[in-house]
């Protein structure tokens, strides 16, 4: 049974984390306030509450890893170290989005950030990242591929294939669970026959282990056993990572499925940066240079703001390229 | 009643008519959809016959083809009909052929509701419109109302009827009457005549189109969204256009369509989906075949391109007014 223990970070790497972690949800309020504006439009998922777990997991990949999600991915792509400025024009809808603007929020990638999608349907994604994962083993690159999904997803019978086809070939391969409780409006038990999605993978052989998703270091000592297990070629390894989102399941849903008071009782009790931030506190750090990243961060999220409201639309000719690789 | 509380009231005369009826997908019975289509109808109906099921389009619409293959009449949604595809094997291999393949002695009376189409800003997984791929396998309805009092009498029809019937509910009108002018504010239902929708149960036949504005100069063939846009485009010409809301395009009213392209020798066919292989295709194919002689001018398609729906061009890709007037001009002008 694979274990793990929450991970010892320096102050410098927890640093990094809290960093990271308040660069997605700065980035994410303003990306609320600019649809608020109408510079974003149709759908706006944002990541806010669930920072720790993308921040804890990319932080133990390698160069040379792949990652691949769903469409709740701004967090994703700003944890695989692509530029704020990017992202957010990709949301307006501009020529200097990751996607040239034709993507939009849920349908991003960036290849050379090892960064393969931003999926809108659901569960489509796991399936290929499985796929990767499989031409990890057949390059023998030793690379690994992270396969991130929510609760509602694990509910698509594809995941299933995908469990059986990994297995079986032992492929390299993390398949993460986002539990943050509410797949839209159902919430995992009123959907779920195995609530406790950990063990979705059992009839599979596959090993699966339950984690704080609220806490970076408990993210992060668990990415780092189970991507190394994959790595050594034991085949995959099922994480879930119980977590919580803030807000609506997108921009246009009010939550009403939930109570105000759960919700309070998440973000006072158990928010993930302001734990990151009593550890720093603890650690010695001065409260004044955590006021200096938060400034940093602002003025990030700000600048990209900024550029994606004035950054060009694409030219019109756009609307027919990279539908094949050549016309037709 | 907007188009939302019409196909609530549509799904509440179903379910206290008849037992067997039977609602269920994400999100549908607490939560009451997330366009609000079933709000309210778990409270009042009870948990057995709405309620949730998990994300698994394929698993909702099997299960439902089981159901119906047992004397129940299921009602599935499907929460964007850009999820849909999981479940064309079985709506396509199943609920299409179970009738001719157990010689008439299993059939599939199920009903399968789903929000398409675009102008939503909802990208390429949110806006697609796929009536097309089903339009073409034998065995399968498909239904595309256009305002509320026919969104409630189709559902009604779609219902009782024996057959799977796919009902794609054009999301952009699900608050009024959108024409394409998407810079403008969209006027709510309750000031067009069609939001004036009976309480109690009625039915609008499957297979009967619907004249919604007369004319002599050219026939537009349209359904969904793309009604409102054709008599936005006639309105704004001038031009004398004659426009046909198809209502159902399978099984399709080729007689009210024949008759008014018999009489106008003109044709628009208007559409979201791509255009390659699109219904506009089997439908200029048919006027050509039935109206030859009294053609006087090309068959234009106006649609959507062959592409996926991008993200950055909303209103390049959706067929609006002005397009769909230009090509009323180039049809009386040829």
């Amino acid at each position: 049974m694979p274990d793990y223990s929450p991970y010892k970070a320096s102050v410098d790497e927890l640093l990094d984390f809290y960093r990271q972690m308040l660069l997605i949800r700065r980035f994410e309020e303003k990306a609320g306030q600019l649809y608020g504006m109408g510079l974003i439009g149709g759908f706006c998922h944002l990541y806010i509450g669930q920072e720790a777990v993308v921040v804890g997991l990319q932080s133990a990949l390698k160069a040379g890893d792949s990652v691949i999600t769903g469409y709740r991915d701004h967090g994703h792509m700003l944890a695989c170290g692509i530029e704020s400025r990017a992202v957010m024009a990709e949301l307006t809808g501009r020529a200097a989005g990751i996607s040239k603007g034709k993507g939009g929020s849920m349908h991003m990638f960036s290849v050379e950030h090892g960064f393969y999608g931003g999926h809108g349907i659901v569960a489509a994604q796991v399936p290929l990242g499985t796929g990767l994962a499989f031409a990890h083993k057949y390059k023998g690159d030793g690379n690994v591929c992270l396969t991130y999904f929510g609760d509602g997803a694990a509910n698509q019978g594809q995941v299933y294939e995908s469990f059986n086809m990994a297995e079986l070939w032992k492929l390299p391969v993390v398949y993460v669970i986002e539990n943050n409780q509410y797949a839209m409006g159902t919430s995992v038990n009123r959907a779920s026959a195995e609530d406790q999605l950990y063990r979705r993978g059992e009839s599979f052989r596959i090993e699966g282990i339950q984690v704080n998703g609220m806490d970076v270091l408990e993210v992060r000592g668990a990415a780092q056993m189970a991507i190394e297990w994959v790595r050594s070629g034991k085949g995959p390894l099922l994480l879930e990572l119980k977590t919580y989102r803030y807000r609506g399941h997108s921009m246009s849903d009010p939550a009403k499925y939930r109570s105000r008071e759960e919700v309070q009782a998440m973000r006072e009790k158990s928010d993930p940066i302001e734990a990151a931030k009593k550890h720093l506190l603890a650690a010695g750090v001065d409260e004044a240079k955590l006021k200096d990243i938060e400034k940093e961060v602002r003025a990030i999220v700000n600048d990209s703001a900024d550029f994606a409201e004035q950054a060009p639309e694409p030219e019109l000719s756009e609307l027919y390229t990279d539908v094949l690789v050549g016309s037709y | 009643m907007n188009m939302i509380e019409a196909l609530n009231s549509a799904m509440d005369v179903a379910l206290t008519r008849d037992p067997a009826v039977t609602i269920f997908g994400q999100d549908v019975g607490y939560f009451g959809g997330v366009f609000r289509a079933t709000d309210g109808l778990q409270r009042k109906h009870g948990l057995t016959r709405v309620f949730d099921a998990p994300i698994s389009e394929g698993g909702i619409v099997a299960v439902a083809v089981g159901m119906g293959a047992y004397g129940k009449r299921p009602v599935v949604e499907i929460q964007f009909a850009d999820y849909i595809y999981p479940a064309t094997d079985q709506l396509i291999s199943e609920a299409a052929r179970m009738r001719y393949r157990t010689g008439g002695e299993w059939w599939s009376p199920i009903t399968v509701r789903s929000p398409y189409g675009g102008g939503i800003y909802g990208g390429q997984t949110h806006s697609q419109s796929p009536e097309g791929i089903f339009t073409h396998v034998a065995g399968l309805k498909t239904v595309i109302p256009s305002n509320p009092y026919d969104a409630k009498g189709l559902l009604i029809a779609a219902i009782e009827d024996d057959d799977p019937v796919l009902f794609f509910e054009p999301k952009r009108l699900y608050n009024g009457p959108f024409d394409g002018h998407h810079d403008k504010p969209v006027e709510p239902w309750s000031k067009h005549p069609a939001s004036e929708v009976p309480e109690g149960h009625y039915v609008v036949p499957l297979g009967k189109a619907n004249i919604v504005r007369a004319g002599n100069a050219v026939t537009v063939l349209a359904y969904g969204t793309m009604v409102h846009v054709a008599l936005a485009a006639a309105q704004e010409t001038g031009i004398d256009a004659e426009v046909i809301d198809l209502r159902t395009l399978m099984p399709l009213d080729l007689e009210t369509i024949t008759r008014s392209v018999s009489r106008t020798g003109r044709c628009v066919v208007v559409h979201e989906a791509t255009r390659t292989c699109g219904f506009g295709a089997e439908l200029a194919a048919l006027v050509q075949e039935h109206c030859f002689f009294d053609l006087e001018a090309p068959i234009e398609r106006v649609t959507g391109w062959d592409t996926p729906y991008p993200h950055a061009f909303e209103w390049e890709y959706f067929p609006g007014p002005k397009r769909v007037g230009e090509a009323l001009r180039r049809t009386v002008e040829a």
